[in-house]
């Protein structure tokens, strides 16, 4: 009976880490779903990205309210996590407080007292950032995008963190022992005179279920990630190591493309030769993207990553003139299209069963993709390095390639550049005239 | 004026066996369009101005592929890549400018891949180059202290982060440089990249050249600078819209320079 707490905490920790690890490995399989890119270039400049922009929060500060807050969030959540390792071995081992016993009583105060002041600046953020959802309702947090899950889940996230924080200091403030030692208490020792008057033993009990719901309620948190906007708390690190590395400029140039380019303006090469040996039975390439699996794992990692800020679509110029486009919308429907993808697999023993939807129409329409400008301003945008734009010229790409599907003034700015070398019906033997005009 | 334009072609050059220092890319909005056409000679007045041994490709010069790969139709784009390749290497150019940030972006880092290796400049770049040489000097003439506004083309600014040169540029006019809103990478476009200039926008409540002029005239600028043929289309017309052609000029950063020395 006496080892009871002992084994009740190793099974929920257990199942908790177990429920977790089985989520990423769905969430990595639904990724590599995702056509290979070599990105193993470069490797000292995507470290470095990782450390400014991930680690460094680099690209957050450039909107300096919400960067400040989320840095305080960040930096809580980091630290005040060091406290979970003492949790973990006192639920294991049934000790209480193990840090006291191995850490000098003034160091073990000082580190509980700076996750006590952390875990009120959280707290604080945290209630600032859920008025800036629900009460001053920034623009980007309201678009149409937002439907009632992307904003609950917004939302879930921020009354998670209350809670855990708020259950960090009643646990320390109803810990007698911790409160008489009177070291580490920043905070919790204004809080303690809330609960004065209670026994020992109520006191004693709040403590325990403050530390029990902590540890549940981080568990619980833990495999929400999987279900929520909130996983780029650590695919940010991956996506910002992937990242672009090029010239935001430079779109990618499709090498089954270059190859038939290539035989074409070949003057030896005989166009009724039988084709190469394996080559046959080769399933020519489907150019560009009107699916998820043919989008690059690296888009699909996006598409996870996207925390749904909106600070892409806040400076797009198609969604700021009141066009149907917005760039965290094609990151959301990447994602939603790419889960459905993935259960659909789980439903039917690990293959795909044409369900007759795809990312193209079903999720995301022409008239998104067309109203694009490619200007980049969304990739800019974006503090974890996603890159919408990529989504959208591959799809664009499919709906020129394999549908004919431009729009006719763009079919017509494509046939004169095909005629005559210009978008427009001029003669290419026109071309000097300016300099004598 | 415009008879004493020199304008050699690589070809006459070729004849004379002979290699420019560098190949001025004009670019389809360059050569036909009317109003660009006067962006292409100013910067060519102004090659004339300091002895730079340039060429064209005249006739032989063809669309970039830019419009047709940010349509998707990425055979086109590479059919044309690999056309102006083989002329740009055949005639082996090394060193290019152009002054259309599309082209630019297109030449500088889509052909690389596709075997088309050159230094590309664009041609607010080449123009402070000009000017850190010594060849070239730039005065305010009627500009001096005028408000100037400098919309950044995003196909220079984002796609390949040159925002210094052409506020250097200004700034040597003596004018009083202003800055938007949005500017440098925070820049909103103009409406006409990704193929954009070729087609009607998608139903929305504005349009994105007027949004812009809007964050422009907000400044109150005697004169938007632009360093894009397509940029400069967008603002003249929002410029229009807004009943403002009488007030504020659109003008390409070279025709300011040009200008201003009565060129």
């Amino acid at each position: 009976m006496h080892y009871l707490p002992n084994i009740l905490f190793a099974i929920i920790l257990i199942a908790g880490i177990g429920f977790f690890v089985k989520n990423i490995k769905k969430l990595s399989r639904n990724i590599k779903l995702g056509r290979d890119v070599d990105v193993s270039d470069n490797k000292s400049q995507r470290w470095k990205n990782m450390a400014m922009i991930a680690l460094g929060q680099s690209k957050m500060v450039r909107r300096p309210i919400a960067g400040f807050l989320h840095v305080v969030v960040y930096i809580g959540f980091i630290i005040i996590n060091m406290e979970v390792l003492e949790i973990i071995i006192d639920g294991i081992f049934g000790t209480h407080r193990i840090g006291l016993k191995v850490l000098p009583q003034s160091f073990y105060g000082f580190l509980i007292g700076a996750f006590e002041i952390l875990a009120v600046l959280v707290f604080v953020s945290v209630i600032l950032f859920w008025i800036r959802r629900n009460v001053i309702r920034l623009q980007r947090f309201w678009k149409s995008e937002m439907t009632s899950w992307p904003k609950n889940d917004g939302n879930n996230i921020l009354y998670f963190e209350m809670v855990l924080m708020t259950l960090f200091l009643v646990m320390n403030a109803t810990d007698i022992h911790f409160q008489n030692m009177n070291s580490g208490n920043a905070i919790s020792q204004f809080i303690a005179p809330w609960f004065s008057g209670l026994s020992n033993t109520t006191l004693h009990f709040i403590e325990r279920s403050a530390w029990w719901l902590h540890i549940i309620g981080i568990l619980i948190f833990l495999n929400y990630l999987y279900f929520s906007k909130h996983l780029h708390i650590l695919l940010a690190f991956p996506n910002t190591f992937y990242g672009k590395l090029q010239p935001k400029g430079q779109l990618d140039n499709l090498e089954a493309v270059t190859k038939e380019v290539k035989m074409m303006m070949d003057p030896n090469i005989d166009p009724f030769a039988a084709p190469a040996e394996g080559a046959e039975g080769e399933i020519p390439a489907k150019f560009g993207a009107s699916d998820v699996q043919d989008l690059s794992w690296v888009q699909l990692l996006n598409a996870y990553t996207c925390t749904e800020c909106g600070r892409c679509t806040s400076e797009c110029p198609a969604n700021q003139t009141g066009k149907k486009l917005s760039p965290r919308k094609i990151m959301m429907d990447t994602r939603d299209r790419l889960e459905e993808v993935g259960k659909n697999i789980d439903a039917n023993k690990g293959e795909f069963k044409d369900d007759g939807k795809q990312l193209l129409d079903n999720y995301i329409t022409r008239e998104e993709l067309w109203a694009c400008t490619s200007c980049n301003a969304c990739v800019e945008a974006c503090p974890v390095s996603i890159d919408p734009l990529s989504i959208i010229l591959d799809m664009r790409r499919y709906l020129v390639m394999e549908q004919s599907a431009a729009p006719t003034e763009l079919n017509n700015m494509m046939t004169n550049i095909e005629n005559n070398g210009a978008p427009w019906p001029y003669n290419q033997m026109d071309r000097l005239n300016w300099k004598n005009e | 004026m415009s008879e004493l334009l020199k304008v050699p072609t690589m070809a006459e050059f070729m004849a004379q066996g002979k290699q420019p220092e560098v190949l001025f890319w004009v670019g389809c909005a360059g050569s036909f369009d009317d109003r660009a056409k006067k962006i292409t000679k100013a910067f060519v007045k102004l090659l004339n101005k300091a002895n730079v041994e340039f060429a064209v490709l005249g006739t032989e010069e063809s669309c970039t592929g830019d419009p047709a790969k940010r349509s998707g139709n990425e055979f086109l784009f590479q059919m044309q890549a690999v056309t102006n390749i083989e002329v740009l290497n055949a005639y082996e150019v090394k060193k290019i400018v152009t002054a259309c940030p599309h082209c630019f972006n297109t030449i500088k880092n889509e052909y690389p891949e596709l075997g088309g290796q050159y230094e590309v400049m664009h041609h607010t770049q080449f123009l402070k180059t000009l000017l850190n040489e010594g060849r070239l000097t730039v005065e305010g003439g009627q500009f001096k202290g005028k408000r100037i506004t400098f919309h950044d083309p995003c196909y220079l600014g984002r796609a390949n982060n040159v925002y210094e040169a052409p506020r250097v540029l200004i700034q040597k006019l003596e004018a009083e440089l202003v800055e938007m809103k949005n500017c440098r990478r925070n820049g909103l476009c103009c409406g006409a990249g990704g193929a954009q200039m070729f087609k009607e926008p998608e139903k929305g409540d504005k349009d994105v050249n007027v949004e812009r002029t809007e964050q422009a005239l907000d400044v109150k600028p005697e004169i938007i600078a632009a360093g894009c043929p397509f940029c400069n289309t967008m603002m003249t017309d929002g410029v229009k819209a807004k009943e403002k052609e009488a007030d504020v000029a659109v003008m390409d950063i070279a025709e300011l320079i040009a200008n201003a020395q009565d060129l």
